[in-house]
Formats: C-alpha cells, structure tokens, sequence
C-alpha cells in the first residue's frame, strides 16, 4: 500500500506547488499594475500575498478555491441556489438518468449484434462511427429543437449523456457476450439448451466484467455530457451553468470551484459502480 | 402526404430484406462493406419520407436533401469553419498535445518512482470532465484558435500519456534482458525494442483522442470566439433556427472526424503491422 501511496501523494504535491507558483507568475502583472496605480512598491513577500489573494485572479491559488468550495457547499442551505449541492444536484440527476437510458439502450444493441447477424452486419459499424461524429458539438442543437416540441428540463440534457454513454457499453457488452468460449458454447448445446438458456445462463454471466468495465467509462462520459448539455441556451443551473456564468463574469474561482465539483461527482461515480462491481463479482463467485 | 410515408416504409422493407439476404449469403467477404451502406441509405431515406410525410416543420428536423442542398450552396462558409475550427484549433492541438504526452511519457519511463506516482493521477483526470477547463483557457489565450488548440492539448494530454506509459511497460522481460546480453545501452533499448513494442498502446492513445481533439475545438468556441468556426456557426445558426445550416456543419464535422480517425488507423496499419490484431487484415 505504501509502496503505491507515496508517489501519488508526492506528484499530487508537485502539482499543488507548481500550482502555486503558476499562481503568482499569472497574478502578477495584475498585483504590480494596481500597486503602481495606488503609488506603492511591492516588496516580494506582498507581491505573492497579493498574488494569491485576488478577487478575479487568472488562477485561483488552490485555498481560494477550497475556501470558495466551502463556502458554497457547507454555508449554505442544500435548497439554495447559491449551494453548488443544488447545481451538483441538477447534473448528477441528468447524469444519472442519461446513464441509465444509455446503458439499457447499449445492452439493448449488443444483445441483437450478439444474436442477429443483420445487425451485426448493418448496424455496428454505425455505431463504431457514431463516435467519431464530435456529438458534444450538436448538444446545442438537441436541446433547442427538443425546447422547441416542448420538452425541456433534464430530459434533452439526458438524451445527450445517453448519446455519451451507449457508446462503451455496446462495444464492452459485445466483447462480454461473445467472451464464452467455443469449449463452454458446445458444453450447453450438450445439455440441449435453447438459445435462450445459453443466454441466461452462460453469456449474460459471463459478460457482467465487461459490463462493469464499460460502466465506469460510461458514467463519466454521460457526466461530460450532462455539463455540456447546460452551456448553449443558458441553463439556469447545473455545474456547466455555473462554467458559463463564471466565464461571462469573469469569476475565476466559481468555475474552478465548479470544475473540481465536477472533478469530486466523476470520481464519486466510477468509484460507486467499482464498488458496486466488487460485490456483484464477489457474489457471483468471480471477485 | 400519405404516400411520403408508404414510400419510407417500402424502403424501410426493401432495405431490412436486402440487409437479410446479404447476410445470408456465404461468403460475406464482399457484403462486408454493403451491408451498412443499404443501412445507412435506408434510414436517410426513411428519414427523408416521415419528415415530408409527416410535414415536420424545417425549423425542427429539416429532410436530408434540404441538409444537401444548403451543404452544397455554402461551401466557403463551411470550408472557411473547417480550417478555423479542425486545422488550426483541432491539429494544432492534437499535434502538440500528443507529441508533449509522449515525450513526458518516455521521460517519465526512466523513474520508476514517477511513473507509480503519475499514472493513478493521470487515470483519474483521464477520467474528468476536462471540456470544463474551456472557458478558462479561453480567458487565457483569447478568442482566436490559440485558445482552442490550449482546449484540445490539455484534453489529449492524460488519455495519450496513460496509453503510451502503459505501452513502455510492453515489452517483456525476456525480451529487455535479450537487449541486455546485446549490450544494447538504454537508448538503443528504446528505439529497437520498447518503442515499437509500445506502438499498439501509442495508436490507441492516438485513436481515441483524435475524437477528443475535434470535440475540445468545437465545445471551446460556444465560450467565445471570433466570428468563424463550426461551434460559433453552430450556437449562432441554432439561434436563427437555420437549422439546415447546422446539419451541414455537423455533416462536415462528422466527415472530418471519421477522415481523421481512418487517417490514424491506416497509419496504425503501416507502423503496427506485425501485431496480430493486424495481421491477416491484408490478404
């Protein structure tokens, strides 16, 4: 444990004093321009206390935003909407359904490419290509026109964590469902099993690692995609809301406050479903 | 009207039966290729006959030959965003942030401490929603493609660091202390062995975030921009409701993605062609 511990904790280290140091290299101009206009000479000690204590600083020092972080989760009420709880809230509840409509559709779809051959033919090249279309670029686009039919909320901005999501788990489902073996596949026809039972029985089983696999890219790309799915139309609320509105104010610390929120929810998430994972696996006797 | 929609399911029929006899016959070699191009043509066309049938306003879902048809009356504009947004913006990046990540990579590679230490890190951004950094950078560099080649550099970076640090590790044992009873020095270890062994890994670091690059590009301008580029011309035109010239933008977005993706690949295929996920592709 120590062994694999203390090299993150020191490139984590190394980090934060770079970040620091980024901190007074960025900040500085502005610290000097106002010190020239208020006719004081900065010393170098009030030019890095200055530096890491701005109001609109280029970057944030890191207790900034810690503090920032604090502030607005902790200080105030859950309901509010200063609390980025609330905006976190309204994310993970799009992420959460995007997710969960992606991977039904994605277990959906490799379930027929694993038993028609029509549409492993016609329809998993389109879905590998599907990927290589820069879909975050028309999120835009789906909820304006999903505005427009009158659908709105979290709906539209599920869809495109969705659209995100069904990605991996087609293809880890694909993979997971044809993992059993030629050996194993015939073992099944001997006990003269139908179709259906091979499939209860021996793919689905056997595919619950590569599903687990996939979910976890899954969740964080349906994440990507619920903060994105708040920038064009100007959301009110959500993580990505707060992204925009700190970008139109200029308030450095509420997007870097909203980034490591968003950075705190991707690991919360692949964490949980690895958890959920070890149990799953352990009860099926593969942990 | 009625007919728009007999004519779509017709063709809806017409497609699944051509797609059930191709897949049907027994040498599908040459039906490899068909049979999600019949696919393809299908759902445009069943696409093309429910938005007429159906009357579904353009300002909703405009049909593919209207999306056609603008496609091919503002080529300029179109091509104007292209350079804009893919060349400059996407490559650039994709370019410096691919050649910085592999550079960190091999150097990185030297220290064991580092590489423990830097590859749970950069697993865990890999994972995070990076696009979100955007509108800082474009505090930083300015509206012009600068800041969006910064978007798609620091988006490259982790997923192609990971792939090519995991790929250094390829080589086996055997293999290093076979270079060892060469005398083979470190370098020439790197160069004869560990990097084409790592190849595989660095093409499929460079594979996922060809998509990467060219969402960072697009995403990065919906924060500010100057007034060409695929996203600025996606959120404006969204705004006049000329949705046909979204779709075309999006038709070039997608065509530029998959080209840049097929680049890549083929250029796995030439580098990597001894591994046996390649071999037998060839014949």
């Amino acid at each position: 444990m120590r062994h694999r511990v203390l090299p993150v904790l020191a490139v984590v280290a190394a980090l934060v004093v770079v970040w620091y140091g980024a901190a007074v290299w960025l900040n500085a101009a502005w610290a000097q321009d106002r010190a020239a206009r208020a006719g004081v000479e900065l010393g170098l000690v009030e030019l890095v206390a200055d530096t890491w204590a701005q109001d609109k600083p280029k970057l944030p020092a890191p207790h900034q935003v810690a503090e920032e972080i604090w502030r607005t989760t902790a200080g105030q009420k859950i309901t509010s909407r200063r609390s980025l709880l609330h905006h976190s809230w309204v994310t993970l509840s799009a992420t959460l359904l995007g997710f969960a409509f992606g991977t039904a559709l994605g277990i959906g779809l490799a379930v027929g490419i694993v038993h028609s051959r029509v549409m492993d033919m016609s329809v998993m090249p389109w879905v590998i290509a599907s990927q290589t279309i820069p879909i975050l670029a028309i999120a835009p686009m789906i909820i304006v026109v999903l505005n427009a039919v009158g659908i709105s909320g979290l709906l539209p901005k599920a869809m495109i964590s969705m659209y995100l999501s069904f990605f991996p788990v087609v293809v880890g489902m694909v993979k997971g469902l044809r993992s059993p073996g030629l050996m194993q596949l015939d073992q099944m026809k001997t006990w003269n099993a139908s179709p259906a039972q091979t499939f209860w029985r021996l793919r689905l089983p056997a595919s619950v690692p590569y599903l687990f696999a996939s979910m976890k890219v899954a969740i964080a790309a349906s994440l990507v995609g619920a903060i994105v799915g708040e920038l064009p139309t100007g959301a009110v609320a959500g993580l990505g809301a707060r992204l925009l509105a700190g970008s139109y104010y200029g308030q450095t610390i509420q997007i870097w406050s909203a980034l490591f929120m968003a950075a705190a929810l991707a690991a919360l998430l692949v964490a949980l479903i690895g958890a959920l994972q070890r149990v799953v696996l352990r009860r099926m006797g593969m942990g | 009207m009625m007919g728009w929609i007999v004519a779509g399911i017709a063709g809806w029929g017409l497609g699944m039966g051509i797609n059930m006899r191709l897949a049907r016959l027994p040498g599908s070699r040459a039906a490899g290729p068909l049979a999600p191009v019949v696919f393809g043509v299908t759902l445009l066309w069943i696409w093309e006959c429910f938005v007429r049938g159906l009357g579904v306003p353009g300002v909703i879902l405009p049909p593919p030959s209207a999306i056609a048809l603008r496609l091919a009356d503002s080529t300029a504009i179109l091509w104007q965003d292209f350079v804009q947004t893919a060349i400059r913006g996407a490559l650039t990046g994709y370019v410096f942030g691919c050649g910085a990540a592999f550079l960190t990579a091999v150097a990185v590679d030297r220290f064991a401490f580092l590489r423990r230490g830097l590859l749970p890190v950069g697993n865990f951004v890999a994972a995070l929603p990076i696009i979100g950094m955007a509108p800082i950078l474009v505090m930083w560099f300015g509206f012009d493609w600068q800041s969006k080649a910064a978007v798609v550099v620091v988006m490259v970076f982790f997923p192609m660091l990971v792939n090519t640090v995991e790929g250094l590790q390829a080589s086996e044992r055997m293999q290093r202390d076979l270079m060892h009873t060469y005398a083979a020095g470190y370098w020439q270890t790197l160069r004869r062995l560990r990097l084409p062994a790592a190849m595989p890994f660095v093409f499929n670091g460079l594979k996922i975030t060809t998509t990467l690059a060219l969402i960072g590009a697009i995403v990065a301008e919906f924060f500010g921009s100057p007034i060409k580029g695929m996203g600025f011309r996606i959120s404006t035109s969204v705004g006049q409701l000329a949705l046909d010239l979204v779709w075309a933008e999006i038709v070039v977005a997608a065509l530029a993605g998959s080209a840049f993706y097929g680049a890549v690949a083929a250029l796995e295929r030439a580098v990597t062609f001894w591994h046996p996920s390649q071999r037998g592709r060839a014949g």
